[in-house]
């Protein structure tokens, strides 16, 4: 059978950190040494069965993988199609960004690193970055936009508990953008002793192809999981949201070679495949939203761990080549996406995963029939007191 | 310490020329757009600076600390843009060599020969890109040579032994030795890391070295060039420059210059 799709490879990028034209390592003098001194030793450790076989027991054991999956009867037979979602939402700490932090903290200690620093969003990253120090002794820092801090308190405090320590970012737009900003800062002030554990898929070279190695456990397990499930049958379409893209790309790295509609959703507020065109900031050459100056425009949306102007390299490379979509749904639809998982299924999704509910409802008249695999990146629990100042206490 | 090149820019010849003279080499840095910054241009020059940087405000500094980053954001918001400070740059009189420092996306963004062209019709014979490192450098490199434009690289205190030669073999103008590890700011001492690494780089350039980065004031500065060439001031400059206006930074300058002077006549 021959694919309707121009790409059916997963690219490892050389030296250079290209995708195609995106990617690279566009860092301060400074971190260039850093950065290939990460690119060999986790290539040292990716070839190294030990590595491996302790971060695959950390991911059983700890982390509670292999996620199921789970199938939703209800939703699906009202859309008309068959609806399928991988459970990332089940592992410990409520999201995927485990599977990348057990990695790169693993790989931060063989490094000899006493002290991690992350920056998050939603605070999913950081809450998972903070486990892991706490899990392998390791000094935590993590930065968060102040808008963030204020949205998100309770994955604050959860980070707080975990001992690590977290900073609340007053520049810029106060979000995802400037956590990284400060994130590199300290990383520049500090390399020699801290490790930076880049929460997505995105940053300078090697990270956008590490932190999808350490992801790809996701399409992995989800292809082989779908085909049991399906009689050997690949799913017609997969879906993911897009922040910075590491759930999409691990989802996606699995079903790159299928004859799958790979389907990456960003928000509206924030559509950096959508409505940006390439440019460089934070280490990587990838779509961004900026102003005809090269100023970065600042993201909107409800969702603060997808309140991002940029995306993952590989991303752009992947909507470059026309392998994968990048779709938008705006705040309102997501918020009805979240309602919906909600009642039909007993599932409160992360804000960030109802944009995958919320797309697959309005796409649903194209796809009657069609079987549909949405990665269930995060749970929604740490987004409820937002949902209830935006939908009222009697949500109805 | 020979260079394989045999003849030098506007910038480079002028600061080789100004070393044979045994005067230390002295850059302030004035953050483009903000208020008063063309007259802190004129001050500078006027009190004894050899060349200024002029930093192209952006949205994302990643290499700047909180000084520049507030001088950054306010200028944004006033409304300077790449073009509205070359379009002010052309009305600048002052007989120094004029340097640029832009993160990469806003040439990028441009495109390498427009952005190379546009610095040229501004009257900027130079330019730092601190997030553009040797292995990204080459198109931009290409640009900037065709134009005239001297690209200043930097060497960093992580940089190992053998990546340093690769360095200074680039850069023109003059070599940029960052003076610590981290950010842009003030510091109450000088940094060991900053003699340390204007050292490496002595011994194997005889292209200008500078170093810049965490340089906070006169006696800093004085410290810096026991071995260095010269320095570069930013956010000792750039806050006075927030704070009081353009005559405290051509204070300051005269300042740091007479400190640079009787120091070199002291050593002579």
């Amino acid at each position: 059978m021959t694919s309707k799709f121009v790409t059916r490879e997963l690219l490892t990028p050389g030296p250079d950190g290209r995708f195609g034209d995106f990617g690279g390592r566009f860092v301060p003098e400074t971190l260039v040494p850093a950065c290939q001194e990460l690119e060999a030793a986790f290539d040292a450790a990716w070839n190294d069965t030990v590595f491996r076989t302790e971060l695959d027991d950390l991911l059983r054991e700890y982390a509670g993988r292999p996620s199921i999956l789970t199938e939703c009867h209800n939703l699906g037979a009202q859309l008309g199609i068959r609806l399928v979602l991988k459970r990332e939402d089940l592992n410990h700490t409520g999201s995927h960004k485990i599977n990348s932090v057990l990695g790169q903290a693993l790989l931060a200690k063989r490094m000899g690193k006493k002290r991690i620093i992350a920056e998050t969003g939603a605070g999913q990253h950081g809450v998972a970055s903070a486990t892991a120090a706490a899990l392998l002794g390791l000094e935590c820092k993590v930065y968060m936009g102040a808008v963030d801090v204020e949205r998100q308190s309770l994955n604050v405090f959860r980070m707080k508990l975990l001992g690590a320590q977290v900073e609340a970012v007053n520049s810029g737009s106060r979000t995802l953008k400037d956590a990284v900003n400060e994130a590199m800062r300290d990383w520049v002030a500090t390399v020699e002793s801290s490790y930076y554990a880049i929460g997505s898929v995105m940053g300078p070279h090697p990270y956008p192809f590490m932190v999808r190695q350490f992801q790809s456990v996701i399409g992995k397990e989800a292809r082989n999981q779908f085909n049991v499930m399906f009689d050997g049958q690949d799913p017609n379409v997969v879906v993911a949201c897009v922040g910075g893209g590491s759930n999409a790309m691990g989802i996606f790295s699995g079903f790159i070679d299928a004859d799958t509609r790979l389907i990456g959703v960003e928000p509206a507020g924030g559509a950096a495949v959508g409505r940006g065109v390439p440019g460089v900031v934070h280490g990587m050459k990838s779509y961004l939203m900026q102003d005809e100056h090269g100023q970065v425009q600042e993201a909107h949306s409800i969702s603060a761990g997808l309140d991002y102007p940029g995306v993952g390299p590989e991303h752009s490379y992947l909507a470059s080549v026309g392998r994968a979509e990048y779709p938008s749904v705006t705040d309102e639809e997501v918020i009805a996406g979240f309602q919906l998982l909600a009642r039909t299924e007993g599932i409160i999704p992360a804000l960030e995963c109802a944009h995958a509910v919320a797309w697959i409802t309005k796409e649903s008249p194209k796809i009657q029939g069609q079987t549909v695999l949405m990665n269930l990146s995060g749970r929604g629990d740490k987004d409820v007191a937002q949902m209830m100042s935006i939908l009222g206490e009697s949500p109805g | 310490m020979n260079t394989e090149r045999s003849s030098f820019g506007a910038l480079e010849s002028r600061l080789r020329g100004a070393r044979s003279s045994s005067r230390k080499i002295l850059v302030p840095y004035i953050t483009g757009g903000l208020t008063g910054w063309i007259d802190a241009i004129r001050a500078a020059a006027a009190n004894g600076a050899d060349a200024v940087e002029i930093g192209i405000p952006f949205s994302d500094p990643v290499m700047d600390g909180p000084v520049i980053q507030q001088a950054s954001e306010k200028a944004l918001r006033d409304g300077a843009t790449p073009t509205s400070i070359f379009n002010e740059l052309r009305t600048v009189d002052v007989q120094i060599p004029l340097i640029v420092m832009c993160y990469y996306n806003t040439v990028f963004r441009a495109g390498h020969e427009r952005f190379a062209n546009a610095l040229c019709d501004a009257g900027v014979v130079a330019a730092i890109v601190p997030d553009l490192p040797l292995e990204e450098s080459g198109p931009w490199c290409e640009e900037a040579d065709k134009a005239s434009i001297e690209t200043i690289m930097l060497a960093a205190p992580t940089a190992p032994d053998q990546r340093l030669p690769r360095v200074v073999a680039r850069t023109r103008g003059f070599v940029y030795a960052v003076g610590l590890l981290g950010v842009t700011g003030e510091r109450a001492e000088l940094a060991t890391t900053a003699i340390s690494m204007a050292t490496r780089l002595k011994k194997i350039t005889d292209v200008p070295v500078l170093v810049g980065v965490g340089v906070s004031n006169a006696q800093q500065a004085q410290q810096a060039c026991v071995v260095a060439d010269g320095v570069i001031q930013g956010a000792s400059v750039v806050r006075r420059l927030l704070d009081d206006g353009p005559d405290a930074v051509g204070n300051y300058v005269a300042e740091v210059r007479l400190a640079l002077d009787s120091q070199s006549i002291a050593a002579r």
